[in-house]
């Protein structure tokens, strides 16, 4: 069995090919793929966030070690897939509406990966119409919203108002994030959540889904 | 120092420009519409917006291109027009200006990170290329490559920019980290600074990002690390959202106000950013009795 604290490093220092050889090693040697998650890779973008909260650690950092995690993930999900274990949660996400700006909401996206989630990634300028169709298709229990202007942040709260029209405001969590986005702003449109940065919104999804759907 | 840069400063610190988005959307440009195709669409609106900001007192207007680059219209409306927005965009704001204000043409991020595989940096230097040869062949006195957040994505663009031989300003965004003081992707001011310089800018600089009060600090931080000279553009703050529509805190006054604090740091051009328009120009003319 290869000492698994260099699962850990690999993802901390964003190490992919690493991460990945690790992993491979590990399995067929069989170790548990769920431990391997739960032990040392979720500790490890832990780590990461804790770096990235006090500025040791910046964007292309988080990037090579969800990349690294990725790379390990890819190895894990299907063993885990196959005897029916379930993600941590199913995330719909997307840049709202009117906007076309894809850097914040990618990083998101692939950190949740990185954190566990199952994620489907509706791109840019996505219609309140397809997040409730995704929502219904996949089941997806948390909705992720994305938006970097001033000028596109109230396709939010339209978007919030369809999910509700279309009475699946209720199966999901909806979360929110972007530059101009405030806790506030969450508030006044009814948002469950709001995060100021990529790694804030993984703790987020991970509380969203611990707690039960309103 | 460029011939173009030196004149302008030879009476004191210069006064650029605002917002442009913002002033368009006053205009009826709608939500997640592309600005920059109203040089097409709309010329009239636009050239109003650059009137105004040369009636408020800017010595340097920009040009409404910011997101005219392939890579960016590519998801607009299409990337076949790119030569004819810039170029329109650099005769509008000529037109505005009637040899009362500079003409420096704006060139913004591809929105793409090189980081993560999105774009490579063969694609993006041949759509700054592009963009920049346009804009020059339409007569630009300079160009702003602004609001990047990739320092390596910034260089590129100011590669591209320096084959046209006009003079180039580059300014980066800081509003990451703990102090808010480094790009997304980690840079400090110094690093900036000093990597911008090596690769030939003519001006550094640093625009949008946090409200003006944070200015001060990266200003000083920017002249200590180059020789060049200082471009500025604050936003008014952060907004807040008022029934539907974005509100900046601070007041035309307000950022008037700290804008001697930036000049006596060694800013050497000073206008603003998101949330600002041109009675915040008018407002810092007055301060510094244009």
């Amino acid at each position: 069995m290869p000492d698994l604290q260099q699962l850990y490093d690999a993802v901390v220092n964003g190490d992919y090919k690493a991460a990945h050889a690790i992993t491979e090693r590990a399995l067929a040697e069989g170790a548990d793929p769920l431990t391997l998650v739960n032990q040392y890779m979720v500790p490890a973008m832990d780590e990461v966030g804790r770096r990235f909260e006090c500025s040791e650690y910046f964007v292309p950092e988080l990037l090579i070690s969800a990349r690294a995690m990725k790379a390990s993930l890819e190895l894990i999900r299907p063993l885990l897939v196959a005897r029916g274990d379930k993600p941590v949660g199913r995330v719909a996400i997307g840049t709202v509406k009117g906007d076309l700006h894809d850097i914040g909401k990618n990083l998101v996206a692939s950190l949740l990966e990185g954190g566990g989630f199952e994620v489907i990634d509706l791109g840019v300028n996505v219609s309140p119409e397809k997040f409730i169709a995704t929502i219904k298709e996949s089941q997806a229990n948390i909705v992720a919203m994305s938006a970097l202007l001033t000028t596109t942040m109230p396709s939010m709260k339209t978007t919030i108002d369809a999910l509700q029209q279309a009475g699946v405001r209720d199966q999901v969590k909806v979360l929110i994030g972007g530059a101009p986005i405030t806790q506030k702003y969450a508030d006044e449109i009814g948002a469950d959540g709001y995060s100021e940065s990529a790694v804030g919104a993984v703790a987020l999804a991970k509380k969203a889904v611990a707690a039960p759907v309103a | 120092m460029h011939t173009t840069l030196a004149h302008l400063l030879s009476n004191g610190p210069v006064l650029t420009d605002g917002a442009w988005g913002t002033q368009l959307q006053a205009r009826g440009l709608g939500i997640g519409e592309f600005p920059d195709l109203w040089n097409l669409t709309h010329p009239e609106q636009v050239l109003q917006v650059a009137r105004a900001y040369v009636d408020a007192g800017s010595q340097i207007i920009l040009t409404n291109t910011f997101g005219a680059n392939r890579i960016r219209m590519a998801e607009h409306t299409g990337a076949e027009r790119v030569e004819e927005i810039n170029r329109r965009g650099v005769e509008l704001s000529r037109q505005a200006a009637q040899g009362r204000a500079a003409v420096f043409a704006s060139i913004g991020p591809s929105g793409k990170l090189l980081l993560s595989g999105e774009v490579s940096e063969d694609e993006l230097r041949d759509a700054f290329r592009q963009q920049a040869r346009a804009l020059a062949e339409a007569g630009a006195d300079a160009l702003v490559i602004e609001t990047m957040t990739d320092l390596a994505e910034a260089k590129l663009a100011l590669t591209a920019a320096r084959e046209t031989s006009l003079p180039v300003v580059v300014c980066m965004v800081f509003d990451s980290g703990k102090a808010k003081d480094r790009t997304m992707m980690g840079n400090t001011p110094e690093q900036a600074a000093a990597a911008l310089t090596a690769a030939g800018a003519d001006v550094v600089g640093a625009n949008c990002g946090q409200g003006i009060e944070g200015f001060a600090t990266i200003c000083g931080r920017l002249r200590a690390a180059t020789d060049r000279s200082i471009w500025l553009k604050p936003n008014a703050g952060l907004p807040t959202i008022v029934e539907g529509r974005a509100r900046y805190n601070v007041s035309p006054e307000g950022f008037a106000g700290a804008v001697p604090e930036l000049l006596r740091l060694g800013a050497g051009f000073v206008g603003g950013c998101c949330g600002t328009g041109p009675e915040f120009i008018a407002s810092a003319a007055r301060v510094l009795k244009r």
